[in-house]
């Protein structure tokens, strides 16, 4: 055996990369189930035309007022029926004429309802003979970097990074100290920081790859944009990956079982799965939450990875994400080397 | 014999160790309780190097804690522990590269092969056996690129045992290396730890089959309840137990099946006094039976009478003769030479699987 093969670190981490390639799951979760998602969501959320909303309106002049425009899509009805059709969802908005006047009934926290009612508003008034005092053109565009899928890709990475460290550390880590192998291995004369970091190692090695599948396939078939340095980027994702094995590792650090793994694992990605913006900003949460919101680490990674990828804004200015991603990289693992259980 | 046995050992135990008077291992006042359990109750020990040497005891005993506080796993609540001169206070670093550990239960990575867990565990070691060297001590060849998780539970062992071998070890600890193995693989571990032992090794071994100690160890130390009662060569301790032979018997009042008690049989016409079936019914006279010459000692335990007898030729005919004259009738008869299984029953008054 040559020298390399004759150091510990370098076969530990051989070791780990090789059990990690052997685990067919462990190859569908990390490589092909984000491709899957952003393809997905990439079909399901692609730009259409805006959509055509569907109103109600209870007279005929109406109800001609508002077919004449192709944004909406006009029935005639009488009251009851229309009430019926609102609370069913058929229609945002039914429009009751009485005489000179008219109601328009809809739900104000729809947003599409709220639409409806200023689209037909504007023709109810305009067919009545409203005359606007200043004249409006619209010019129509739809730029690489506002799409829903440009907003996702950044997202699914940011959660792709999470999961596959803490599964991966937390797991293999749970499952050798089950298996007794976690005490043959301090029985061994080999250094015990060795083992931790030999996870660190093959999991820097995972991690370059499965970056480059995900963020490749977005760019070949979304072409979503890279407006930052692409060194930033991969600074920014070597951080989140050492944050969430830090992570990983805590949550590892004392579990005896698989299940009592499993369930601390989604007590601790749950919250982050839902609030930290992988499919819709986190600002759409009250303001109240938005400090825990904010605090979450992989709240911080996405933003971080969406100011480089969308924005193009330089590490240097994006210092509060990645100052949230450092302490939970540091704390976490001083505290578990303090508390690790090797038997 | 117990006392007599510790005794010498307490005085001068040089005179105690194997082949030499160099201590691989040196156990002073040892205690370790978990809770209320008191696991390890008082160990002194001495292992000289080269010696194979043997814990024995039912589960429970202390074994595997006073091997895991000799490996350096577990801290004791007392006592000490030196390892070829060393401890594991000062020496840990060193300790772990001159002692090879095979511990109870480890699942080595079904998804490596066997040459890789090797690999892996060579790289632990400044120095040690070629990864061939390991594989052929093992006798591995034919699974070196075999995947763990398809091995048997003996190759598996003997995988396990390689792992402890291949930083070419001055001292080893097998902690139960057969339990649970068929009895062609408890062999096959059986050879690899004779060959051990001829290339000069020092070996402690825990075990609670008897016929493994007696085969294998040098020295075997009986424990029971955290403390050795007994400690001295497989010979001295059967010789503790009085006579070479053990004579077993029941007595009942109506014929068996069992195919060693044709004299039941024999005697099954003129027997029918009662009809219960089952042992013990007659009352046997235990002090015509130790009477007899060659008898040295009798128990009974659920009713199947044992005897330590030596000369046994001479003494079981007058056996018969003695149970004939009070009327009863053997329905069980066996006879086997003293094992170590009969020195623990007799220090203990258990079996050894009574758990």
């Amino acid at each position: 055996m040559n020298r390399l093969e004759l150091s510990s670190l370098y076969q530990l981490t051989v070791t780990r990369f090789k059990l990690t390639l052997r685990e067919p799951e462990a190859i569908f979760w990390i490589f092909v189930f984000p491709i899957l998602l952003a393809l997905g969501l990439g079909i399901a959320f692609r730009n259409r035309p805006a959509d055509v909303l569907p109103v109600g309106a209870t007279t005929p002049q109406l109800a001609q007022a508002l077919a004449a425009n192709k944004g909406l899509r006009a029935m005639e009805m009488d009251e009851a029926a229309g009430t019926r059709a609102l609370a069913t969802g058929n229609i945002l908005l039914l429009a009751v004429g009485n005489g000179n006047s008219v109601v328009y009934r809809y739900d104000d926290t729809n947003p599409d309802a709220r639409t409806a009612r200023m689209i037909a508003d504007r023709d109810i008034q305009i067919a009545a003979g409203r005359h606007d005092p200043v004249e409006a053109q619209n010019q129509l565009m739809h730029e690489t970097g506002s799409r829903y899928i440009d907003f996702l890709v950044p997202g699914l990475l940011g959660m792709n990074l999470m999961g596959s460290a803490m599964w991966g550390l937390g797991f293999s880590i749970v499952d050798a100290r089950a298996k007794k192998l976690l005490k043959r291995m301090v029985a061994s004369p080999m250094p015990r920081w060795q083992y931790l970091a030999a996870y660190l190692l093959a999991r820097l090695i995972m991690l370059a790859i499965e970056v480059v599948v995900l963020l490749g396939f977005a760019w070949v078939v979304f072409r979503v944009p890279f407006r930052g340095p692409v060194a930033d980027l991969a600074l920014i994702c070597v951080l989140c990956s050492l944050t969430f094995s830090a992570l990983g590792l805590l949550v590892a650090s004392r579990a005896r079982t698989m299940e009592a793994v499993s369930g601390l694992m989604n007590l601790v990605m749950m919250p982050m799965w839902i609030m930290s913006g992988v499919f819709f900003s986190p600002s759409r949460f009250p303001a109240f939450l938005q400090p825990f919101v904010q605090a979450l680490p992989l709240t911080a990674a996405i933003s971080a990875i969406r100011g480089n990828m969308l924005q193009g804004i330089p590490l240097g200015h994006m210092m509060t994400p990645l100052a949230i991603l450092l302490a939970w990289c540091a704390v976490p693992f001083a505290v578990s080397l303090r508390i690790f259980r090797w038997r | 014999m117990v006392d007599r046995v510790r005794d010498r050992v307490d005085a001068d135990p040089d005179v105690a160790l194997g082949n030499t008077g160099k201590a691989a291992v040196r156990i002073r006042g040892l205690h370790k309780a978990f809770g209320d359990v008191r696991a390890v109750d008082g160990i002194d020990l001495e292992v000289g190097a080269g010696e194979c040497f043997g814990l024995l005891g039912p589960n429970g005993a202390g074994k595997t804690t006073t091997i895991e506080i000799c490996e350096g796993l577990t801290p004791p609540d007392a006592g000490t522990v030196e390892l070829l001169g060393r401890s594991w206070q000062r020496d840990a670093d060193e300790l772990r590269q001159l002692i090879g550990i095979q511990l109870q239960e480890t699942q080595f990575p079904e998804k490596l092969t066997v040459e890789e867990v090797l690999r892996l565990f060579r790289s632990f070691y400044r120095r040690g056996m070629t990864l061939d060297e390991a594989i052929a001590l093992a006798q591995l060849e034919e699974k070196r690129q075999a995947r763990v998780g398809g091995l048997s539970g003996g190759q598996k062992q003997r995988v396990a045992m390689a792992t402890a071998l291949v930083g070419d070890p001055e001292l080893l600890f097998l902690d139960e290396p057969t339990t649970g193995l068929d009895p062609q693989a408890r062999r096959h571990v059986w050879d690899l730890v004779e060959r051990l032992k001829l290339a000069g090794r020092t070996i402690i071994l825990t075990t609670h089959y008897m016929e493994e100690a007696e085969r294998l160890c040098d020295r075997v130390a009986i424990m029971d309840h955290g403390r050795v009662i007994a400690l001295g060569t497989p010979k001295e301790l059967i010789a503790m137990v009085g006579g070479e032979d053990i004579v077993e018997f029941a007595v009942g009042l109506k014929a068996t099946a069992d195919a060693s008690t044709t004299l039941a049989a024999k005697n099954a016409a003129n027997s029918a006094r009662d009809d219960s079936s089952g042992r013990g019914q007659g009352v046997v006279n235990v002090e015509t039976l130790k009477a007899i010459p060659g008898v040295q000692s009798h128990r009974v335990d659920e009713a199947l009478h044992q005897l330590s007898v030596s000369e046994l030729h001479t003494a079981v005919p007058r056996i018969f003769a003695a149970l004939e004259e009070q009327g009863l009738h053997l329905s069980e008869f066996r006879t086997h030479s003293a094992t170590l299984e009969d020195v623990f029953v007799r220090l203990t008054g258990r079996n050894l699987r009574d758990e």
